[in-house]
């Protein structure tokens, strides 16, 4: 293993800070010290049997530092870091008045807290997300995310694919909006090949992209719904879901990771009589909003449930870098759609739907009205969608159509040099970025003029938005835990890749 | 490859499609004085040295860069050679920082050398503390270190993992195949 030798190098020279770690980064232990695990008091087992329940619990689940730690344990600085905003706020930034100002150390200090998991199997935290929790009674004191369970290593991956194969791994990480993912990576490829796509193109593109953004935020509404005990909800979401995912089946042949939209325009046209599909899914999923706000904006159980639960004001969401559907909740009117228009949005009407408090009632409704306004541009789109190709006509980077190759050989060449080897994009490095239904997805690439990415990387919206649970936690009753996580929407495949 | 390569004062080739305004932050904001910048594709690159990254990016927070939206590395072991403007010494390591304002609807990116012998970093938490999860990425999957980070722990990777995995001298694991060879070493 040479992957140890910058560090090993580099013992000598970093921050006296770092001398206490060992080779792999980990706090040297003394020998015979006792493990990193706490026990409350009143534990009544014998030592034995607690050195056999710690042997067996660290072996099965414990993540080590990546845990969070009892308040005893937990070093000092970090632990007046935490206590300034919950978890990762620094003190000055931590002045935000939706925060308790009575919370300081001796709020911690009196041995009755607990410190519990929520995950990585619990249903409501939507795939394999563990949130450690520290109790004092109901009340959530200090909370702490533990990710990876899903990680696959798709930003290494990207870099053993060509550019063409690059959409498919891309596809599989939010899985709930792949067409958005699939947009994302192609705008950054384009960028690098400074192509310019055909208007029809980019116009499908925004059709599928609203659609997805239908589709995920229904899904959403489902799982929310489910969350707050009202599984009528959940069925509703999914069977609004189901028509959307029909109409992709039909257009790309798969309901999920599709792999439609490619480097260079889509895979294929729309199909026959796309207008009538679109037109029933926006006329029937509009008429059932107002069931939903039926179900759920007016009802007073709902409302209990989430206004004045898990607020973050704007400042506090700028600086944990959160976008998407939580920063608009907090009051900013920022949408990338609007704000750095991509593909033609500039050329569409819509809203930024806005909040004014940030607690999970805003992030609902923002949620729901952003479904509306996707409706109103879908509509704009089945109006205005140009005719013409649906690819750029460079045989360089999209393959010809299926009946030439069979007459020409020229043709032939171009579509066996374009799946086995794809094509070479000029030296530099990219930065495209959209507004996904969870906020701002990111691709950087790197390329070194081959016909692999040098280096792919996937800015997350879930991953980022994920730092923010913690502040929106903090203070919170641990019943309000399950609605307050349901509503920054992770996306665990995106969060691990 | 002539975009990369323009030099410090030149405007920039194309002006963002969103109507953005254009024009290099380098020679608008003092503090960014002599730092090499380049273009590329209508996005401006400043290049600080690793010595002036934390002074370049709270000029920049300053000057109205509110959010950084992403941080991530990149390791160019295989790619030593690569285009930079002049004054800027190729090392293995580059850290990438998006920053983002709001107010004038456009991006930054900041691409800092940083040498494999002493691969340390300033932690950006105290000015941007939404990197906080993001440097613990680059962390763990390349090793680069993050001096004052508040919890530099793995976050992706199991805490007993061993080696870096984004770094490109970590070999990729192979499943084995009848009538191929053997995979080869990790």
């Amino acid at each position: 293993m040479s992957d140890e030798q910058g560090s090993g190098a580099a013992a000598g020279t970093v921050a006296s800070q770092w001398a206490e770690l060992d080779a792999s980064g980990r706090p040297r232990e003394e020998p015979g010290a006792p493990p990193r695990r706490a026990y409350r008091a009143g534990d009544e087992s014998s030592d034995e049997d607690r050195e056999r329940f710690d042997e067996l619990f660290e072996q099965e689940t414990s993540e080590g530092d990546q845990e969070l730690a009892p308040v005893a344990e937990t070093d000092p600085t970090e632990l007046l870091i935490e206590m300034g905003a919950v978890l990762r706020v620094p003190e000055d930034q931590a002045v935000d008045p939706t925060l308790d100002p009575d919370l300081d150390a001796s709020s911690f200090g009196d041995g009755e807290t607990m410190i519990i998991n929520l995950g990585p199997q619990h249903p409501s935290t939507h795939g394999v997300l563990r949130v450690m929790l520290e109790l004092e009674g109901e009340t959530v004191l200090r909370s702490k995310p533990v990710i990876g369970y899903l990680h696959t290593g798709m930003e290494k991956t990207a870099e053993e694919l060509t550019y063409v194969q690059g959409a498919t791994n891309v596809t599989r990480m939010d899985y709930l909006s792949p067409l958005n993912n699939e947009i994302c990576w192609c705008l950054a490829v384009e960028k690098l090949l400074d192509v310019e796509m055909p208007p029809r193109a980019t116009w499908i593109r925004m059709l599928m992209s609203e659609l997805n953004r239908i589709s995920s935020h229904v899904m959403w509404a489902a799982t929310n719904g489910m969350d707050l005990a009202s599984t009528t909800m959940m069925i509703f979401g999914f069977r609004e879901r189901e028509m959307v995912l029909s109409f992709f089946e039909k257009t790309t042949g798969l309901r999920m990771n599709h792999n439609y939209i490619r480097p260079g325009g889509v895979a294929a046209d729309l199909p026959d009589g796309w207008e009538d599909d679109v037109s029933v899914i926006v006329d029937t999923i509009g008429v059932r909003l107002d069931e939903y706000d039926e179900l759920l904006t007016g009802q007073p159980i709902f409302r209990e449930r989430t206004e004045g639960v898990g607020v973050i004001g704007p400042e506090l969401a700028l600086a944990m870098s959160a976008t998407g559907p939580i920063l608009r909740a907090a009051g900013v009117a920022w949408d990338l759609r609007r704000a750095m228009p991509y593909l033609a949005y500039d050329e569409l009407e819509f809203d930024v739907i806005v909040g004014t408090v940030g607690d999970t009632f805003d992030r609902y409704a923002v949620r729901l009205n952003e479904i509306r306004e996707s409706i109103r541009i879908v509509r704009q789109i089945l109006e205005k969608m140009p005719s013409g190709d649906y690819r750029v006509q460079d045989k360089k980077i999209t393959p010809p159509p299926r009946a030439r190759i069979d007459e020409s050989m020229e043709a032939l060449i171009h579509h066996f040099k374009l799946y086995t080897r794809g094509f070479e994009p000029p030296v530099g490095e990219v930065y495209s970025a959209i507004e996904s239904p969870r906020g701002e997805l990111g691709c950087y690439l790197v390329s070194d003029g081959s016909n692999k990415p040098y280096r792919m990387h996937w800015r997350g919206p879930s991953f980022v938005n994920l730092q923010s649970v913690p502040a929106l936690l903090r203070g919170s009753l641990l019943a309000d835990t399950v609605a307050i996580l349901s509503s920054v929407d992770p996306v665990l495949g995106e969060v691990d890749r | 490859m002539t975009d990369v390569l323009a030099a410090p004062g030149d405007p920039p080739p194309s002006a963002d499609p969103g109507g953005a305004p254009s024009g290099s932050l380098v020679g608008e904001i003092d503090a960014l004085a002599g730092v090499p910048v380049a273009y590329f594709r209508g996005d401006e690159i400043l290049f600080p040295p690793r010595e002036r990254y934390g002074q370049v990016v709270v000029a920049l927070k300053g000057a109205g860069f509110a959010m950084c939206s992403d941080l991530c590395a990149v390791d160019y072991l295989a790619s030593m050679e690569r285009p930079l403007p002049e004054g800027v010494a190729p090392e293995r390591f580059e850290v990438v920082v998006n920053l983002l304002s709001l107010e004038r609807r456009r991006r930054v990116r900041l691409r800092v050398q940083v040498p494999e012998a002493d691969a340390t970093l300033p932690t950006l938490f105290r000015c941007y503390p939404g990197t906080e999860n993001m440097e613990r990425e680059v962390y763990d999957l390349f090793g680069i270190r993050f001096s004052d980070h508040p919890d530099l722990t793995r976050i992706l990777m199991p805490q007993d993992w061993e080696g870096h995995p984004l770094r490109k001298d970590y070999g990729t694991g192979r499943v084995p195949v009848q009538f191929k060879e053997a995979p080869g070493p990790r």
